[in-house]
């Protein structure tokens, strides 16, 4: 009987899955707030149910009571954060919470498979960080001159990352991790956001020649520290976003042109200077000669992915075990074999309305500071989630990148956490500003420390088109 | 929602322009690169996997085994070549009826898995059976009947082969030209598949120097010999277009160099004044190493290399690449040895066979085929594998000119094994000698090809530790020959 439950289960698995992500984009498309609400109570209850039957699936194959409390525990939180969120900030975006709470619904369920007590650790993690992450949009709506601490951020994020290139301890050929007392910290991790926001605020300064020179010096500077940590995957993922907060700063599509130079020559440079890089295109380009050494890793994702076919083994069935550091960098391929490549797709297509949101924010909000950080921000995201998809299914080679939210690792959760939450931050203000802005533009909004900021962040005269995307979003 | 219209119209107070432009540009740029992503993995998981997860490394081909009876591996003509026997425990058995007829085929699948047994483990462990019996299956814990693989080997072929070459050892490949499909693949001595957990120890005894576990039809790396001189004299006449019809030797039996070197004939047959063709059908070896001599040696390398030497064949069972190589700085002897095909190269039968199937299709190469169809357990296709191209390897020209010579050995020259048969053969034989433990030894090659009644087949035979090319692996080839054109055509 569990052989037909299970066999069972992984067919509900994929079209829950499937339903879900047809919510997502119907989201999207849907004209009536009504509507996206709908569809957004409805992710939640497919949602539940998901984690609910793949619990049930790895209950009957483990018969671990200690399994039903963690699943509990999963429950509650799942039930309680958006709640909570959407009381203490009434104009959340409901989408993003869900999203968010698929990613850790994956997570915790491949990761529980793989390993319970890992799976408790990640947990306790996400608790910090869904607590950490919650006062983001309180400080953005209240604390305005953060647009204006541009050295603040460059020396937060210099100095971590010197901090790692000194201290750090060394990984799979790259120093990434700090040891605090048996934690390990990732600095890399925060310096994402707070790069993405000294760009900004940088920009959103001046974006004279000068200061465009001083900042893409410093953005280097980022970027050849983590090339020195040989974290080759972040540094690309800087670089990207730097390139395109550059190209929505200032509208000129020579800068991505350049961007791409750039990455062409230092590419080409980091072939022939690293043989960890060497190794790894080799390796991507043919992982089957070399197959118990450095086609190792990619041998058995292929494997994995293959095998687990469309619908996937079923929970428990497969060998995700079989392949190295599954928990992190190869979590996509565990979930694809056990849960089936529809699903897997269906988790890309999430990511990309992750990311679509992301844009939008960026696309409405009216202030260049907030508009640079959504896009650094989106970029960094989704760079991340392309960098190991594609990694592990031998699209591009592998870069030693995780999964936000789904992978484990501490730093990577909580760090997802912040930057989901900055979005719900700059969600919150859009929409404030838009019921707002009929009656005034500054209504509802606390008195910023630096009023010459203001001035320049909100337009004197009213802009027609607002009323009419008030109910849009 | 992302409504153009808004577009230039937000502008804030001291004149900074906002732009969505690039907003757009990058939303639209990541959505297409993941579309690709999404593509590419859908391509993988439904067109690519089923070639990759058969591999030997992946563990999770055994789980597939436990849901799966696995199938059948048949034969073109409809012979079973390995089975699978359950008892009334359900403990399983592999059967392979031939023996070690088939070993090289077949291969085994016990101690890992060689041959067909892992190529086509994929679709030997999957079963199309229809839905509901197999999903029946899979919810009541039952096996379903694997499917089963049929080859594109002919078994009375490959028996008429094994007999042929008897008791030595060697290698016997046969392959429709037109098609590709492989007809025959012969190793000897082999194994058999049956006891080989048995024989194990024995088989892999370091004092054993039989090699059974090797198949010598595509593994085997031997020197070339003569049938190398198709290349020889393909290099020359690409370096002469104009003189090389003109081209005089004249065969003292021995041929001695400017360095005071001395390469002789087989046999030490003096073969009087030779024309290039005549030199060819002869196999002599003093012409040949005169003109090696003279070669210039990055054309011949470059020539090497576009036939495949140092290169992967198009092949999916284990083989050995082929290994040409020469350099400026090498002797004028060096140079000599291998333009008759001694000195450092190596290739195998299969690929010998290659090139004289390339010939036989006016220069054109098709991927060789061992994998005909798949039948589910009720005996219905589901699947065929089709004929593919490789490429052109010989020009249309070159391939006249070397088909005339091969024609030329089997009417006046080292080929006389065919002179008489039904049908025209085309041929070149080799007599590559070696340095064994008792002193120097020949490998006896033969590489034909011949059609008739629209029937065609190319044969390579390698017989080590053989007379001549011509009195011993020539014969094999054209016992198989008979058997295939004459039955066929």
């Amino acid at each position: 009987m569990i052989t037909v439950y299970v066999e069972i289960s992984k067919y509900l698995i994929v079209l829950l899955m499937a339903m879900y992500t047809f919510c997502n984009f119907r989201y999207f498309t849907a004209a009536e707030a009504e509507a996206k609400e709908d569809y957004c109570a409805w992710q939640q209850r497919i949602l539940l149910l998901l984690h609910f039957i793949a619990f049930s699936v790895l209950y009957f194959q483990l018969w671990d009571l200690q399994l039903l409390v963690f699943y509990g525990a999963q429950l509650l939180f799942f039930l309680i954060y958006p709640r909570l969120m959407g009381l203490i900030y009434r104009k959340v975006s409901r989408l993003l919470l869900n999203n968010i709470c698929m990613f850790l619904a994956l997570g915790m369920v491949m990761l529980t498979r793989l390993d319970m007590d890992m799976a408790m650790r990640q947990f306790l993690l996400v608790l910090l960080g869904a607590a950490l992450s919650a006062l983001v949009p309180l400080i953005m709506d209240r604390v305005l001159a953060i647009v204006g601490w541009r050295w603040l951020y460059m020396i937060l994020g210099l100095g971590l990352l010197m901090l790692v290139l000194a201290a750090g301890s060394v990984s799979y050929g790259a120093k990434m991790a700090i040891e605090l007392g048996g934690f390990s910290f990732q600095p890399s991790e925060f310096v994402k956001l707070s790069f993405v926001f000294f760009t900004a605020s940088m920009l959103y300064h001046s974006l004279d020649f000068k200061n465009i020179c001083l900042t893409s010096g410093i953005a280097a500077l980022h970027v050849l520290l983590l090339v020195a940590c040989r974290d080759l995957g972040t540094a690309l993922m800087f670089f990207a976003a730097y390139v395109a907060m550059l190209y929505a700063a200032t509208g000129r599509a020579a800068y991505v042109l350049a961007g791409g130079g750039m990455f062409a020559g230092a590419g080409a440079v980091a072939y022939q200077l690293f043989s960890h890089v060497r190794t790894r295109v080799a390796a991507w380009r043919d992982p089957w000669s070399d197959i118990t050494n450095t086609g190792y890793q990619i041998a058995h994702s292929l494997f994995a992915i293959g095998t687990g076919g469309l619908v996937g083994m079923g929970l428990g069935q497969g060998m995700p075990n079989r392949i190295p550091i599954v928990e992190k960098d190869f979590i996509f391929s565990a979930i694809s074999e056990e849960m089936g490549a529809i699903t897997a797709i269906c988790l890309i297509l999430i990511c990309l309305g992750c990311f679509l949101q992301m844009m939008l924010t960026a696309y409405y909000m009216d202030m260049l500071f907030y508009r640079l950080v959504a896009v650094g921000l989106g970029v960094t995201y989704i760079f991340q989630v392309f960098l190991t998809i594609g990694g592990v299914t031998k699209f591009i080679p592998s870069t030693g990148v995780t999964l936000p939210f789904v992978a484990y690792g501490g730093s990577s959760v909580i760090s997802s956490f912040l930057l989901f939450m900055v979005f719900e931050g700059m969600h919150i203000i859009m929409m404030k500003d838009a019921e707002a802005e009929p009656a005034g533009p500054y209504t509802g909004r606390t008195e910023p420390e630096d009023a010459a900021d203001l001035e320049e962040v909100y337009p004197e005269e009213e802009d027609p088109e607002q009323e009419e995307w008030n109910d849009e979003d | 929602m992302m409504r153009t219209k808004r577009k230039g119209r937000q502008e804030s107070r001291n004149g900074r322009r906002l732009q969505n432009r690039p907003i757009l540009a990058i939303t639209y740029g990541v959505c297409a690169v993941f579309i690709g992503l999404i593509a590419w993995l859908l391509y993988f998981v439904i067109l690519e996997a089923p070639l990759v997860i058969g591999n030997t490394y992946n563990p999770r081909v055994d789980l597939m085994a436990e849901r799966v009876v696995r199938g059948e591996i048949v034969s073109a003509d409809g012979q079973t070549l390995a089975r699978t026997d359950r008892d009334q425990e359900g403990t399983e058995t592999r059967v392979y009826p031939y023996g070690s007829l088939f070993a090289p085929v077949t291969g085994y699948m016990q101690k890992g898995k060689t041959g067909v047994e892992s190529l086509g483990n994929f679709y030997l462990l999957s079963s199309h059976v229809n839905i509901l019996e197999r999903t029946l299956n899979d919810l009541t814990g039952q096996k379903s009947v694997g499917d089963d693989l049929w080859l594109t080997i002919d078994s009375e072929l490959q028996q008429t082969a094994s007999e042929a070459l008897g008791d030595r050892r060697g290698a016997v490949m046969a392959m429709d030209p037109e098609t590709g499909r492989i007809l025959c693949m012969v190793s000897k001595p082999s194994f058999d598949p049956n006891t080989i957990a048995a024989d194990w120890d024995s088989l892999t005894d370091p004092d054993n120097d039989q090699g059974q576990l090797l198949n010598r039809a595509a593994q085997g790396a031997y020197p070339p010999g003569s049938t190398f001189k198709i290349l020889t004299v393909l290099a020359y006449i690409h370096e002469n277009p104009d003189s090389w019809q003109s081209f005089r030797f004249n065969c003292t039996g021995s041929y001695t160099d400017s360095e005071g070197n001395t390469i002789r004939c087989y046999g030490g047959e003096a073969h009087g004044e030779q024309s290039l063709e005549q030199a060819f059908a002869n196999s002599c070896n003093g012409a040949f190493a005169q003109i090696g001599g003279e070669l210039s040696v990055s054309g011949f390398q470059s020539l090497a290399e576009s036939l495949l030497f140092n290169k992967e064949l198009p092949y999916s069972l284990p083989y050995t690449k082929s290994r040409f190589r020469l350099s400026e700085t090498d002797s004028l002897f060096v140079r000599e040895q291998t333009a008759i095909g001694q000195g450092e190269t190596t290739m195998s039968p299969l690929h010998s066979l290659l090139l004289v199937s390339a010939l036989a299709k006016d220069g054109e190469l098709m991927q060789p085929m061992i994998l005909d169809h798949l039948e589910n357990g009720g005996g219905e296709t589901f699947r065929s594998f089709h004929p593919q191209r490789f490429g052109r390897l010989f020009s249309q020209e070159d391939t006249e000119l070397l088909r005339q010579m091969m024609r030329k050995t089997v009417t006046e020259g080292t080929g006389s094994a065919f002179r008489d048969a039904a049908y025209e053969a085309y041929a070149k034989t080799g007599s590559a000698e070696y340095q064994s433990q008792e002193g120097m030894k020949t490998h006896a090659w033969c590489s034909a090809f011949a059609e008739y009644n629209g029937c065609s087949i190319a044969v390579c035979v390698l017989a080590e530790d053989g007379k001549s090319g011509g009195s011993t692996a020539a014969p094999v080839a054209r016992a198989v020959m008979d058997a295939w054109l004459l039955q066929q055509g």
